[in-house]
């Protein structure tokens, strides 16, 4: 079965061509191509403001203007199309056109302020530019300028200063064709026209810091950035996002070792122009709160600072105690490089091959999908195919929220008529409704099914589901699944058998930026760098010889995956075997019923497991024989929250005997430490992240003059205290090795057949959990981001009629939803989605379901009027 | 040259606007002749009309129809141009109060020629008593089976939309007025595509003005070449001619282009009595103004070309010997300056400096390199702007300067009120002199 | 004043005549202010909701025409063209006389809320400059004596009639007429030709030169 196939090998129909002459020199474009693309193609630039290549032409500025011979008046290149045999004469070659643009020029300055030294964008400014090179140096104009009080906020992260306006539109255009988020429009006329807002709708895009890149003018700033630096004092190093997997191009701009700014950088293959505003203002986390130095817990049960060497052999030496029974877990802000030195220090230093960086809801089905189908599987599904697709049937995922650039793309395609999207969901999130797809409705849990209905044609599909299930058996068609499927068993195996069945290609995009590199990295149990099985001897031995030890010395049988890990620590040993772990009646569900369970034995017995064990002989007896199969962890960049169940991974973190922790910052598994090592943030090290596409996306050190210690470094030096060298010290080499290993080239595993279990039946009062996280939320990468925070989405609970009526609420009233751990209030709004299903935002203010629920969707929850769960 | 009363031929009957009126007069006669002709047929009628279209810009209707793309499946709209605004153009408004089945008549057969089943009059904001006339017209129409389903048996199906503006100059430019239509700001469109191939909702348009459309029956029933009998070799046919200002008869006159500026004068009781003619400006205020060396000159598309102006709306304003020229100038330029959309640099920054300078002038504060680079700004726009609403604002100015030099140079220290007592041009007694 | 259910209702009815609802803007933004008087946020917003447009894009609208209002219209409009031929003529003597018998300056309302005044463009009706309009029916051949005279009656709540057009209803009822919807005031009998709309017609007919709509035939 091809599941990843890509549709850019397939020829392109042959191109028309015309030929033109611009400045006298011939130049062949494809038909419909603009003049001034075609300009740029020769290396001419026409002044433009308004023209963006990604921006629907408007013509508006009309700084652009050239001669086209024929022609009685100046044309604008930006909206003219070259014609066979035109001849085109820009500034530098026509009197007319360098005129005409002069005369733009100085009309476009008699209304604008001039206060370059005060703007933001003095320095880096296409007014300022343009004026130099097609202006006059004086101004004739002696009269009453436009003036507007300044400067009023679009939104709480973007400011307008109307009179640096000149109306080129580009902020209006990118708001209504690429974002979807009209909510900043020309208002007024003539020459008071100025951009601005209905009143109380504030410019809350998820891409709205985009129109301050693309301002010509200083007009927009961010109120992040605004006065903060000048460009010429920036130093600027192309960077890789780390929100998301998306995988955007960014440009870090940095002045004396400060962070300043991120910008998107064009890259056409991925992000084109774009970024979301997570990616482009939520950088605070690099700086704040970091953690500066190793701290080891003393005797008194203290965490205090140590000596590298002293952390280092402390470190070593708890090992070695567990030597065997430690697990590693990883989170999503792991490079690849980083997540390979994991890899590593797992199967080499600890001899283990019980490692998983799926730091959330995860389940063996999922580990054995991304085994068989996407470990080591390189340059897969592109954006330019999903641009192109006959439908895009997205499962457990939404895009805007989730990969903002897949969504931009979608709904590019789905302007462009392109491409079509349908989604199994819940309900038509706003993102969604803005790619004017098509909702499979389907209560969460229940993916598998309506899977197995398109695949199946059955004759009991709806219009909307038939007319989606013939799509997909049309080439080019994309299936694109989100790790959220992961919570939902069955869902991914369904996902598989359709693709099988109608020929469609699958996806996987997982949320973090780190994921597909960890799993291309071997950072999962049972799959080793490359994609490799860890049950097959040549996979073994190639990596093996890589990494200049014995085949031998490697585990040759699938180790512990999360679940399994903090199960292991969970669940006091017994005599009887346990199934092994690691097949599919283990699975990550299974930590929520344990969690409730351990969480539960904590209540009653008060204090931790090993006092218990003290005092009641019997419970000794047990424990004693045999030995625990996890006993220690080595964590790095997991948030406690992250996990499906929360309390039941601190009460795991508790029973561990060792716990070694590498963090940027103190934000939770340092609680439970025996040593913690401070490790670098992405400016301060080098790396590459592997986007959803398969796409290595390297990114080089921002921070010249950093000091900290990557993760590859500090587990390099405590593999060389355990004698066990990693050789993870430098990037670079660690890349290198990743190269000269490559792609695993044999038989791919099987993948998962896991039948969906039968949906549970909410009762009365009771309602399925559907959810998922909203872009900007309680994330720790945005912490601190004040004006980013100020336009999140609000925190809502949503609920159909009907449903809503069976708990006696209706809309804007609180409804609060809980289990056995806890519960969330949040007003109610009334959503077109299936009964008995309710929806609350993952991570948001008021709203932490891992925190607050410890439940993951699907599960079944109380539901009432707020304040009466 | 005779005067033809046409469509305003039996005005002297207060129901001419309804359909009982209208039919006592040939109404409704074309669309059965239409109905049973080749829609092709009928723009074949059109052509040889020679009917240019008569909101100002003088393009040939029947060539226009012709644009529209046949059997492309989507839907063709007709929509007729009731924006009447421009300075000095008052025809449509009175032919639409008086001759509303002309006009409506004139869109159905219109519409069956370009294959539209839907059409609409975008009829300025500004007039509710026009909009009411209209809806009812049309209403009446559709009681008498004009509109509708199946159009006299024919199978033709039609249904007319009465639109009103909200008060915007630009949206009697064809593109602004669809993108008003489409219920957006009313900005221009870039051209191309033309209207007739993307307008209304991208789809095939036709917009023609009112007295175009309302032309339409007559040169159906009597034949293309009857209409095309009066004018000029290039400006067949007739028009409504709407004669405003310092006259002692001002009215509408509907008479063969072609005819002179002096003739019309003669029919409007000449200019107020006691007075001198100083200009005119034939073609709304967009135009080139004229003085009494054009009276002769023919009021035809091409006669008016020939002595440097447009013949525009072919609605002349008349200002006496008591007008200040910089003062009618600068009032102009407010106007464009207002009723710039903001779309583009030129006409937005462009309108915003000259009238500053022009105001200058007025109140005797100017300077005297004013006055060239007021040309030099006007030049800057001409042929540079969006639409024509620049280059329209860039108009006035130029040939006034050429005509009327000195009153701008005195701008540089003589306020054009003390040089001009504005209570000498007002029409009507009890306003004192300063 | 909140905006009803059946101002709703009637919104909605506007979008029909249309093939695509956004079409609709127009007419149902004069509806909003027969209602509240100006085009109100609350009015803003219900049409954005029912023609599926965002709130800005519909404020990007309804800037745009000077037709539209920010602050409420008083009982009565009263427009006077200042555009140069009806200025010149007497349109801006017109306006001055105004503003000062009422204290007001353009766009603004009397402080009793009968009367805004406005500076108006070119109303095409050059050929009865100086121009004027009361809730934009045409006040045709206006001069300072019968402005002063209509705005006496206006503001003594007596009939006050339109030169082309019915008896002045107020702002709000015009709005609502501009907006399409049918008061029964266009049946008045007449096509409200008088001297000037027929000056042509009658030359032709006393210096004797026909009618040629009938073609000769």
């Amino acid at each position: 079965m091809t599941v990843t196939t890509t549709a850019s090998g397939q020829a392109s129909p042959p191109v028309e061509l015309v030929t033109c002459t611009i400045d006298g020199i011939d130049v062949s474009v494809p038909k419909g191509t603009l003049i001034i693309r075609a300009a740029e193609q020769l290396g001419i630039e026409v002044p433009r403001f308004c023209d963006h290549p990604l921006l629907s032409p408007v013509a508006a500025c009309r700084m652009c203007l050239v001669e086209i011979e024929g022609q009685p008046k100046p044309q604008p290149a930006c909206a003219v199309a070259v014609g066979d045999k035109m001849i085109i004469k820009t500034q530098m070659t026509s009197e007319v056109a360098d005129t005409a643009q002069r005369g733009v020029m100085e009309f476009l300055l008699i209304n604008h302020p001039l206060d370059c030294p005060v703007c933001d964008k003095g320095g880096e400014c296409p007014l300022q530019n343009q004026a130099m090179t097609a202006g006059h140096a004086e101004s004739r104009f002696e009269g009453v300028k436009r003036t507007f009080p300044k400067p009023i906020n679009v939104s709480a992260q973007i400011l307008l200063d109307r009179e640096r306006c000149v109306s080129c539109a580009r902020c209006t255009r990118f708001a209504d064709e690429i974002a979807g988020d009209p909510f900043i429009e020309l208002l007024e006329r003539g020459a008071k026209q100025q951009v601005g807002t209905a009143e109380d709708q504030p410019f809350d895009s998820y891409f709205s810091g985009n129109t301050v890149q693309i301002c010509p003018v200083g007009a927009l700033t961010s109120a992040d950035y605004r006065f903060k630096a000048r460009p010429f004092d920036l130093v600027s190093t192309p960077t890789t996002c780390e929100h998301c997997a998306s995988g955007c191009g960014l440009r870090t701009d940095d002045r004396r070792n400060k962070v300043q700014r991120r910008l998107a950088l064009e890259d056409y293959e991925v992000n084109e122009d774009w970024n979301c505003d997570k990616g482009r203002f939520a950088f605070r986390y690099l700086t704040d709160d970091r953690l500066t130095h190793p701290l080891i817990r003393d005797e008194e049960g203290d965490l205090v600072p140590a000596s590298w060497p002293e952390a280092i052999n402390f470190a070593a030496a708890k090992l070695a105690e567990v030597h065997g029974k430690v697990g590693v877990l990883t989170g999503g802000r792991l490079t690849r490089e980083d997540a390979y030195a994991y890899a590593k220090f797992a199967r080499v230093a600890l001899g283990s091959d019980d490692i998983d960086f799926r730091a959330r809801a995860a389940s063996t089905e999922e580990a054995e999908f991304l085994a068989a189908h996407v470990a080591g599987t390189g340059l897969g599904l592109s954006y330019a195919d999903i641009e192109k697709a006959p439908i895009v049937l997205l499962v457990g995922i939404e895009p805007e929220e989730e990969s903002p650039i897949v969504f931009l793309r979608l709904r590019k395609a789905v302007l462009a008529g392109t491409a079509k999207v349908a989604a199994i969901s819940s309900w038509a999130s706003p993102g969604f409704a803005k790619t004017g797809g098509t909702v499979l409705a389907a209560a969460p849990g229940a993916e598998a099914e309506v899977l197995a209905a398109l695949g199946a044609k059955a004759g009991s599909l709806s219009e909307a589901a038939a007319s989606v299930a013939d799509a997909l058996r049309e080439p080019g068609a994309v299936i694109l699944v989100g790790e959220r499927l992961a919570a939902n068993l069955g869902g991914i195996s369904a996902a598989v058998k359709l693709a099988g069945e109608t020929g469609a290609s699958l996806s996987w995009i997982p949320r973090r930026a780190g994921e597909r590199g960890a799993l291309d990295a071997g950072a999962l149990a049972g799959v080793l760098p490359g994609g490799r099985p860890i049950t097959d001897s040549g996979a073994r031995a190639e990596v093996a010889a890589a990494w200049g030890i014995d085949e031998a010395d490697l585990p040759a049988e699938p180790g512990l995956q999360a679940a399994g890990i903090i199960e292991a620590l969970l669940t006091p040993p017994v005599v009887d075997e346990e199934p092994a772990p690691g097949t599919e009646e283990d699975d990550a569900l299974i930590i929520a019923e344990t969690a409730v369970e351990s969480a539960a034995a904590a209540d009653d017995e008060p204090g931790d497991a090993a006092d218990a064990a003290a005092e009641d002989p019997n419970f000794e007896a047990i424990i004693e024989e045999p030995e625990p199969r996890i006993s220690g962890l080595v964590i790095g960049g997991v948030e406690i929250n992250d996990m499906p169940d929360p309390e039941a991974f601190r009460l795991a973190l508790k029973e561990a005997d060792v716990v070694i922790s590498l963090e940027t910052r103190l934000a939770g598994v340092d609680a439970y430490a025996d040593v913690v090592f401070p490790v670098s943030v992405d400016t301060e090290r080098s790396g590459s992240y592997v986007n959803w596409e398969g796409r290595i996306r390297p990114f080089g050190k921002v921070l010249r003059d950093a000091t900290t210690l990557t993760d590859g470094r500090v587990l390099a030096m405590i593999a060389d205290e355990l004698d066990r060298p990693i050789a993870t010290e430098d990037s670079n080499a660690i890349r290198r090795e990743i190269d000269g290993l490559g792609f695993y080239s044999g038989t791919r595993p099987v993948p998962p057949a896991v039948t969906a279990p039968v949906a549970a039946t909410p009762g009365s009062g009771q309602a399925l959990l559907a959810s998922w996280r909203h872009l900007l939320d309680l994330g720790i990468l945005q912490a601190g981001e004040q004006y980013l925070a100020a336009t999140q989405r609000p925190s809502v609970v949503r609920l159909s009629a009907a449903t809503a009526a069976g708990i006696g609420v209706s809309d804007a009233e609180d409804v609060t939803v809980s289990s056995e751990s806890g519960s969330i209030t949040l007003p109610l709004v009334i959503t077109d989605m299936p009964d008995g299903v309710v929806w609350v935002p993952g991570n948001s203010p008021g709203s932490a379901v891992n925190a607050s629920l410890s439940v993951v969707p699907g599960t079944v929850v109380s539901i009432a009027r707020g304040g009466q769960a | 040259m005779a005067l033809t009363p046409n469509l305003t031929a039996h005005w002297d009957e207060p129901d001419s606007y309804t359909v009982a009126g209208y039919e006592r007069h040939y109404g409704y006669q074309a669309l059965r002749k239409a109905l049973e002709m080749d829609p092709d047929a009928i723009i074949g009628e059109l052509k040889e009309s020679g009917l240019r279209g008569r909101g100002g810009a003088g393009f040939p209707t029947g060539m226009k129809w012709s644009f529209v793309p046949q059997g492309d499946g989507k839907p063709h709209y007709l929509v007729v141009n009731a924006d009447e605004s421009e300075p000095g153009a008052c025809k449509d408004i009175p032919l639409m109060l008086a001759s509303s089945q002309h006009l409506i008549e004139g869109m159905i057969i219109a519409s069956y020629a370009i294959r539209a089943n839907h059409a609409f009059v975008y009829i300025r904001g500004e007039v509710p008593h026009v909009i009411r006339r209209m809806h009812a017209a049309v209403r009446d129409a559709y009681d008498n089976g004009y509109l509708g389903k199946n159009i006299l048996g024919s199978g033709f199906d039609l249904d007319i939309t009465v639109h009103g503006g909200a008060g915007a100059y630009i949206c009697g430019e064809e593109t602004a007025l669809l993108s008003s239509l489409e219920g957006m700001r009313g900005q221009p469109r870039l051209k191309p595509p033309f209207p007739a191939v993307a307008g209304l909702y991208a789809c095939p348009t036709v917009v023609n003005n009112v007295e175009t459309i309302a032309s339409v029956p007559a040169i159906i029933r009597n034949g293309g070449d009857w209409y095309a009998s009066y004018g000029t070799e290039k400006s067949k046919g007739i028009k409504v001619f709407a004669v405003s200002g310092h006259v002692n008869n001002p009215g509408i006159f509907e008479a063969p282009l072609g005819i002179t500026m002096r003739e019309l004068l003669g029919y409007a009781g000449g200019i107020r009595d006691g007075h001198n003619l100083k200009f005119f400006v034939v073609g709304g205020s967009s135009v080139p103004m004229l003085t009494e060396d054009h009276l002769d000159a023919e009021l035809s598309y091409e006669g008016m070309e020939a002595v440097g102006t447009m013949l525009g709306t072919a609605t002349p304003m008349v200002f006496d010997e008591t007008v200040s020229v910089v003062r009618a100038i600068t009032g102009w330029l407010d106007f464009y300056k207002h009723e710039s959309c903001g779309k583009c640099t030129p006409c937005r920054e462009g309108t915003w400096w000259i009238d500053q300078l022009l105001h200058n002038l007025k109140s005797g504060t100017g300077k005297t390199e004013d006055l060239a680079t007021l040309n030099e700004l006007c030049a800057q726009i001409l042929g540079r702007s969006f639409c024509a609403l620049g280059d329209a604002a860039a108009t006035p100015y130029p040939q006034a300067l050429n005509l009327f030099r000195s009153e701008f140079e005195a701008g540089t220290h003589t306020a054009a009120d003390d040089l001009f007592d504005p209570a000498a041009s007002v029409v009507f007694s009890g306003v004192k002199t300063s | 004043m909140a905006l009803t259910e059946s101002t709703r209702a009637e919104l909605e009815e506007i979008v029909k005549r249309y093939p695509q609802p956004r079409s609709a803007l127009n007419p149902m933004l004069h509806l909003v202010q027969s209602e509240e008087g100006y085009v109100s946020p609350e009015g803003i917003e219900l049409c954005a909701e029912i023609v599926g447009l965002s709130p800005a894009e519909v404020a990007g609208v309804a800037s745009f025409y000077t037709m539209y209002k920010r602050r409420p219209v008083g009982q009565h409009h009263i427009g006077v063209c200042v555009n140069p031929q009806c200025g010149i003529l007497g349109g801006e003597a017109i306006f001055d006389a105004l503003s000062n018998d009422l204290g007001i300056g353009n766009d603004e309302t009397t402080e009793d809320g009968k009367i805004t005044i406005e500076r108006i463009e070119c109303q095409a009706a050059c050929t009865y400059a100086p121009s004027t309009t009361v809730d934009w029916e045409f006040m045709d051949d206006m001069t300072v004596d019968k402005m002063r005279d209509v705005v006496d009656k206006l503001r003594k709540g007596e009939p006050v009639k339109s030169t082309r057009g019915p008896e002045v209803q107020g702002f709000r009822a015009s709005e609502r007429a501009i907006a399409g919807m049918d008061d029964g005031l266009a049946e008045s009998g007449s096509n409200n030709a008088d001297a000037v709309m027929l000056r042509g017609l009658t030359v032709a007919k006393e210096q004797g030169m026909p009618a040629v709509d009938g073609g000769g035939k």
